[in-house]
């Protein structure tokens, strides 16, 4: 009798479906939103930096703040301008960018395929970590920046010393975690590799570089930037090109458009890297779960 | 107590532990024994279940059989042979998720032929035949967590059967999957163990579970565990796991086993209590 009752009650209940929630409905509704979401968080975005570069120039223009500290938007734009077209002191502004690129690029490398090699192999072998750590640790603990001067009397004032520092800004970053991500690397997984029958190196290979791939990526995005500052301050304590060389000069002639014109060309440069770094990471993380979303 | 037998005679056992015992290393440095005089013998192609209240030891005595851990004292034989490392012969499922969840479903099944060196074209069709046999044709390129719990499974299954295991280890495989689930997930070993001829430990806290599938149920006491008694499961094969639990044989013989069985579940409440 019951079972009757419930049975009509769903034959009914479908012409009785509240109009506006069909699936299709549903979805246009969900990519609306989604829509109309995107639309405000970019416009927040483009209102708060028009908000503030309009207000520093304003305050710029009305004298509320002295242009000789602050310059201003217009100022830095011209000033880009003029480097990017003329160049500065017969050397092409896309040199010098160039020169930093290089030396960052390469450091940036260099530092992140050793970090991921010594970390995994320390990670893999608990003598040698805990033999090593030590050394590590003390090295570790040298501020970077000291280091400029030295690496500039030890290689010169040509690529090699500012790649070396890009070098250790990077690899201590991606080192440690590549260590910390072989470490946490599932036990289970690695139990389950051996039994089907994997080689010391190929549970290396296919378990634990890839359980370790998201602790490496997260490290990969810092240090890029760590390279550019790496090669930036190398530049700016001892060369001949370089964007480092721009805001050393005109620190020397008191020229603060040319300072944040030069840290603007870094931004943009860092920015572009990050975002570069994302698309990859999204490519190769394509097996994890995306967060789920509701209505 | 048992005559060696010689280790190509067809009738070595797969699988012998004789007195065997294994001690840990507490981190506060004592010593702590989780299994102690153990004696099993698994003949082959026959299925074996433990039963035994939670933390008794069953994790740790399959681990020795698997070659991942050398017992204190006593021998582990793997037909006739001292166990030396990681046999080929064996198989193992996990009670956690042990799918490699960066690997899509049918790069997870060819990962064992491919690590014991099969060629690439011949591993991928052996690795669709296989999914085709635990019903995940279709699944191919999915991702683990696009899963559902008992496909998932389906997939440890399959990953473990590819590499044709004569000893086929199971630690409380099904535990985390809901009740119906689980006993098609029952039917499913019973078809592929069937099938492959193997040799099975499964170990288990249920022990209505270890009564549909097995020729012999040990029981063991808690911790440190020992064989408290063996039965022989003289239920017909073919079973089928979904409807057994319904049959009056099934039933009495739960209740003997469960009589003894009790006993060593109280002692084991009692002893985890104690230690928390
Ligand atoms: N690697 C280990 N080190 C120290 N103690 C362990 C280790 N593995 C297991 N044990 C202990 O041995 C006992 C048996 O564990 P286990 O075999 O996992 O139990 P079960 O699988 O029956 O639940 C437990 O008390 C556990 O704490
Ligand atoms: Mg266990």
């Amino acid at each position: 009798m019951t079972a009757t009752v419930t049975n009509t009650a769903t034959q009914t209940a479908a012409p009785a479906f509240r109009a506006g929630t069909s699936d299709a409905e549903i979805e246009a509704a969900a990519a609306k939103a989604a829509r109309k979401r995107k639309n405000m968080v970019m416009f927040w975005r483009l209102l708060i930096l028009v908000v503030f570069l309009g207000g520093w120039e304003i305050a710029s223009r009305a004298k509320w703040i002295d242009e000789f500290f602050f310059a201003s938007p217009s100022t830095i734009m011209k000033r880009l301008y003029e480097w990017g077209t003329q160049g500065t002191d017969g050397v092409s502004l896309w040199y010098h960018l160039w020169v930093t690129m290089e030396e960052s690029l390469i450091g940036f490398f260099v530092g992140s395929i050793t970090g991921v090699l010594v970390g995994v192999a320390l990670g893999r072998n608990k003598m040698a970590s805990d033999v090593f750590s030590v050394y590590i640790k003390v090295i570790n603990s040298v501020p970077r920046v000291v280091l400029a001067p030295i690496f500039i009397m030890l290689f010169g004032l040509g690529l090699a010393s500012k790649v070396a520092l890009s070098f250790v800004m990077v690899f201590f970053v991606v080192f440690s975690n590549a260590f910390q991500g072989v470490r946490e690397a599932d036990r289970a997984l690695i139990a389950n590799a051996q039994i089907l029958g994997a080689s010391k190196w190929q549970i290396t290979r296919s378990v634990i570089v890839p359980s370790a791939m998201s602790w490496i990526f997260a490290s990969l995005h810092v240090s890029f930037g760590f390279a550019i500052i790496g090669a930036i301050v190398g530049e700016f304590v001892g060369s001949r090109y370089g964007i480092g060389l721009l805001i050393n000069v005109a620190r020397g002639s008191f020229d603060a458009a040319g300072m944040y014109a030069a840290i603007v060309i870094i931004m943009v440069v860092a920015l572009l890297a990050e975002y570069l770094m994302t698309l990859l990471e999204h490519r190769l993380a394509k097996w994890r779960p995306a967060p789920l979303q509701d209505n | 107590m048992k005559i060696m037998s010689a280790p190509h005679d067809p009738m070595t056992p797969a699988v012998e532990m004789i007195n065997v015992s294994r001690r840990f290393v507490t981190p506060d440095g004592k010593s702590m024994t989780a299994i102690r005089n153990f004696n099993m013998t698994i003949g082959r192609g026959e299925f074996v279940a433990i039963v035994g209240p939670t933390g008794c030891g069953k994790s740790t005595t399959l681990n020795l059989v698997t070659g991942l851990a050398k017992p204190s004292s006593g021998e582990v034989r793997l037909f006739g042979q001292p166990i030396n490392g990681i046999d080929p012969r064996i198989g193992f499922a996990f009670q956690t998720d042990a799918l490699f969840p960066w690997r899509s479903v049918i790069d997870n099944v060819v990962a064992g032929p491919l690590f014991r060196g099969k060629p690439k074209a011949e591993a991928y069709e052996r690795a669709r035949e296989w999914l085709a046999r635990v019903n995940l044709t279709g699944h191919e390129s999915k991702f683990p967590h696009q899963l559902s719990g008992g496909m998932r499974k389906r997939v440890a299954l399959a990953q473990t059967f590819i590499n044709e295991p004569q000893v086929l280890l199971m630690d409380e495989p099904f535990s985390a999957l809901d009740v119906q689930t689980r006993v098609l997930m029952h039917d499913e070993l019973l078809k592929l163990w069937s099938e492959a001829k193997a040799s099975v430990l499964f170990v288990t806290h249920d022990l209505e579970e270890a009564i549909a599938l097995a020729d012999r149920v040990y029981v063991l006491t808690a911790g440190p565990a020992t064989v408290k008694s063996v039965y022989e499961i003289d239920i017909p094969r073919p079973r089928v796991a979904s409807e057994i639990r319904f049959d009056q044989r099934f039933v009495d013989i739960s209740h003997t086993i469960w009589n003894d069985l009790r006993e060593e579940v109280m002692a084991g409440a009692a002893r985890t209590e104690v230690a928390a």
